[in-house]
């Protein structure tokens, strides 16, 4: 049994990942747009681990730690992604990225 | 038993004889047509003579000889089969078609000679009969229409034979959509019938009427509109009184379709079906006597007119018109025989009296005027002589057919069940009329002298393949009627005595008359031969010769002198030009702006096109979503989370 | 108020102003090093709950590997003031409100959840933190497919990110 409820961590978990959307709504930077990605996956690991916590489980780890590994591989690429749309366009405002348009 | 267990051979004889002239006669010489076209009516007949015999063997409770050969339409209740029967009135009508048609073709080989569309004209004519034996042979009553409505296409499609000519397309579009407007009252009379009787065969409908309890009878109510209705698609088919203004027209067309169609088969249809139906209009008094009293109004006005047309062919149209109109008077006073029996003379004298102006006019080089003629007698004897005897037929002169025929029909509105002294006295005077205009007629296209230029017009006889038929049917106009005969010397009556069972045998109980007084035979054949039709039939021929041999100044004084009467009957009392205001131009009005502008483009166009601006529209709105800017895809993802979060809290509520 | 709590509620403080921080920064930079603030404050969090394998996981490799990354682009792209483009109506009026509401639904959801009021009646485990035994015995046992699954993802991205950032000769 943890001192500090496991709610409080849930609390704090959905404020970080409504932080995370907020931000990925409102910034223009395709970098920082990541980054609040990043910053939403963090929220559902704190999730996760705190049910890991309540449940007396080891199940929510080994997913946090699977996450963790994904938003590895994930970053790399996308990074390497955003480097060449930079080499192409020249710009890292994604509302000027907008060659699928109708 | 052959042909009466082999009925369809009748009809389809002449279908087949259409079908292979109207496909493949275009490649076919003039013999080959003539011989299908010909041959498949002259087969017709014989298999009708055929039909005779094996009728004349039957036992009277085998009659109505019935055979169904197939179950046309089966919807719940309502069920037709491919029925036809055979029965006294079916023999006659038989023999009129088939024999008439029969004569009409083997004359047309020599009147369209030179027409361009030959196979087309015998491919049609082959049809008509075709729907005509149906419309005679069937056994229930949605057969008959589909006969009557198929006689109706054809008599449109051979008075518009000449499909070049305006006046002609016209011609044919005003006769089917005369008939039609009949047709859809015919149509209505089916429903009511079937609906009243839950049957529309006539055995079925007619057994009901004499073996049903008394309390559980149909209502003469429900049975005087039935007639009615049925009465509305006779006038139209018919032409009478108000529908009758298509018949005139239809002289455009081909005068051997003037004589078969418009004077001895389809326009008789309506008098078939009336006597077809007798057991109902006997139980129907006042359906009766306004089949009469259309009769007879008909009969007289009619003959007003023809009083004066200087076209040939339309002072026969309204003879013929006429002529119908006594048919139904007849019928309305419930002499069925005798109206019957006028049909036949009818046939005989009338398709006699267009041929042989059809003679006329191919002497004439085409010219169908009156005035234009005068003097042929000598120069066309056969055709003179020929339409001379027709025309002693339909005036009445005792001796030849038409005398029978007409002296019975008046002898019954006068003094028979259903008398009218009224209706007598239209129809005497129409007889007068009748006599008139007919010996005019004579006088004015083959006595006297020409009118014509001799150099323009090389007056010759016709071919021996039109004035065969006239011979054969100027005899039958001669000796037609003796069948009557034995019935004015006190004897009976064959014909009325061979029909008897179909007007009898579901005849309502009449009370017992007084009877009449006895009369010696030398006595009856007195009264006949002095009686008032004959005296005005005389009179009639009287008048007629002096206005046009006597003294042939004396028309154009009297039409001088009664100028107002004369330019109305003239025009025929304007009642073309009466239905074109009050009904054509109106209706032309509503289609125009109402039914086209309003309903069709703005209501229907609209719709249609509105749905389809619609998803244009809506589409191109729509797709603007797919901006190509991520942050707006990104906002749509966040309303949906959002949505699905206060589906899940609010509705779901999952929260606790 | 005890240890805990004040170590809770120092992290979480720090990790909703790196949140904020991330929003309202203006340079890129700044964004990233704001994210940094908010993992390793997450990674005493998950000591806190006695995750300490999963704490040093998150420094080694999120923290260490991938914010370095993403620092490295940064500077390498020289990314600078990102300019103020508004060509999205929708994102500019509905964006901001909606992803508030989301927040504080989410928020509310989670304050109310029955976890954590079964947590706060007692229910529950040991305070006990996990072994890095267990969690690789379960790690090689259970999870084996995944784990090795990912071991191919990751060799993929290796070779994507490669092949993407190549210069074209």
């Amino acid at each position: 049994m943890s001192i500090v409820p496991i709610s409080y961590y849930l609390v704090l978990s959905a404020v970080l990942f409504g932080f995370g959307i907020i931000a990925f709504v409102v910034k223009r930077n395709i970098i920082t747009i990541f980054m609040a990605i990043e910053l939403m996956l963090n929220a559902v690991n704190l999730a996760f681990v705190a049910f890991a916590r309540a449940h007396n489980q080891l199940d929510g780890l080994v997913f946090v730690f699977f996450v963790i590994v994904v938003a590895a591989a994930e970053s790399a690429v996308g990074l390497a992604i955003i480097i060449t749309v930079y080499q192409n366009r020249q710009t890292l405002n994604l509302e000027r990225i907008n060659l699928l348009k109708f | 038993m052959f042909i009466l267990d082999h009925l369809w051979i009748i009809i389809a004889l002449p279908l087949l004889g259409a079908a292979i002239n109207g496909l493949l006669g275009k490649n076919f010489s003039k013999p080959i047509v003539n011989s299908v076209g010909i041959g498949s009516v002259a087969l017709a007949f014989l298999s009708f003579a055929e039909a005779v015999r094996e009728f004349s063997q039957l036992s009277p409770n085998q009659i109505p000889w019935v055979k169904t050969y197939f179950t046309w339409i089966t919807a719940g209740q309502f069920k037709v089969d491919f029925s036809l029967q055979v029965d006294q009135l079916t023999i006659v009508m038989l023999g009129v078609v088939t024999f008439v048609s029969l004569l009409v073709h083997i004359y047309s080989t020599g009147y369209m000679a030179h027409e361009e569309g030959y196979y087309r004209f015998f491919s049609y004519l082959n049809l008509f009969v075709f729907f005509m034996l149906t419309l005679v042979l069937a056994a229930n009553v949605v057969l008959m229409f589909v006969g009557w409505e198929g006689v109706g296409l054809c008599s449109y499609l051979l008075v518009g034979f000449w499909f070049l000519k305006q006046s002609a397309i016209s011609a044919g579009k005003k006769a089917f959509i005369t008939t039609r407007i009949g047709d859809f009252g015919f149509t209505v009379g089916i429903l009511l019938l079937f609906w009243t009787f839950k049957s529309v065969d006539f055995n079925t409908v007619f057994k009901q009427l004499i073996s049903g309890p008394p309390d559980a009878a149909v209502s003469t109510g429900v049975l005087t509109t039935i007639c009615l209705l049925l009465f509305t698609g006779a006038i139209g088919k018919s032409a009478q009184l108000p529908l009758y203004v298509w018949l005139p027209d239809a002289m455009e067309g081909p005068t051997p379709v003037s004589a078969l169609i418009h004077a001895a088969t389809m326009v008789t249809a309506g008098v078939y079906m009336v006597a077809r139906m007798n057991p109902l209009f006997s139980r129907a008094p006042f359906a009766m006597f306004v089949v009469a009293l259309v009769g007879a109004l008909t009969a007289f006005f009619a003959a007003t007119i023809g009083l004066v047309q200087t076209d040939i062919k339309k002072v026969l149209a309204y003879s013929t018109v006429s002529q119908l109109g006594y048919m139904f008077l007849g019928l309305g006073v419930g002499a069925y025989a005798s109206g019957v029996f006028h049909l036949l003379t009818h046939a005989f004298f009338k398709g006699l009296l267009f041929l042989a102006a059809g003679s006329v006019i191919h002497a004439m080089g085409g010219d169908q005027e009156m005035p234009h003629m005068g003097g042929l007698r000598n120069k066309i004897p056969i055709t003179f002589w020929t339409m001379f005897i027709a025309t002693f037929a339909i005036a009445g002169i005792p001796g030849f057919a038409g005398f029978f025929s007409k002296d019975e029909i008046l002898d019954a509105a006068r003094s028979g069940p259903n008398a009218n002294i009224w209706l007598w006295l239209l129809g005497l005077i129409g007889a007068g009329l009748t006599s008139f205009y007919m010996f005019r007629l004579i006088f004015l296209t083959f006595f006297g002298k020409p009118r014509y230029d001799d150099h323009k017009v090389h007056v010759h006889e016709s071919p021996r393949s039109m004035t065969v038929p006239l011979i054969l049917l100027a005899i039958l106009s001669t000796v037609g009627g003796w069948v009557a005969a034995p019935h004015f010397v006190g004897g009976t009556d064959y014909f009325e005595k061979f029909l008897h069972p179909v007007f009898a045998t579901y005849a309502p109980a009449v009370a017992e008359g007084p009877a009449e007084a006895f009369e010696t035979p030398g006595m009856i054949l007195l009264h006949a031969l002095t009686g008032w039709p004959v005296l005005i039939a005389l009179a009639g021929l009287l008048v007629a010769w002096w206005f046009y041999i006597k003294s042939p100044e004396t028309p154009k004084k009297l039409s001088d002198s009664l100028r107002a009467p004369y330019a109305l009957v003239l025009h025929k009392y304007y009642v073309d030009e009466l239905y074109n205001a009050a009904i054509i131009q109106p209706l032309l009005w509503i289609s125009t702006n109402v039914l086209w502008h309003v309903l069709d483009e703005t209501v229907i166009d609209g719709t249609v096109n509105g749905v389809a601006r619609v998803a244009r529209e809506s589409g191109s709105e729509l797709r603007e979503i797919q901006s190509g800017n991520a942050r707006s895809y990104a906002t749509w993802v966040v309303i949906g989370a959002v949505g699905v979060t206060v589906l899940m809290i609010g509705l779901w509520g999952m929260v606790r | 108020m005890t240890l805990p709590f004040i170590v809770f509620f120092v992290c979480a403080f720090l990790a909703v102003i790196g949140a904020l921080t991330l929003i309202l920064a203006r340079e890129p930079i700044h964004s990233a090093l704001s994210l940094i603030l908010v993992m390793v404050s997450l990674a005493v969090l998950y000591l806190l709950l006695g995750a300490e394998f999963i704490a040093a996981v998150q420094i080694i490799v999120y923290a260490g590997a991938i914010m370095v990354l993403f620092v490295f682009v940064i500077m390498l792209l020289n990314a600078g003031v990102e300019e103020r483009t508004d060509y999205s109506k929708l994102a500019k009026y509905a964006g901001l409100p909606l992803g508030m509401f989301l927040l504080l639904a989410l928020a509310h959801w989670m304050a109310h959840s029955l976890i954590g009021q079964q947590i706060a009646n007692g229910v529950g485990g040991t305070n006990a933190s996990v072994s890095t035994r267990e969690l690789s015995a379960q790690l090689f046992q259970k999870y084996l497919f995944p784990f090795e699954a990912t071991s191919i993802l990751i060799l993929i991205a290796i070779l994507g990110a490669l092949v993407l950032a190549k210069k074209d000769e």
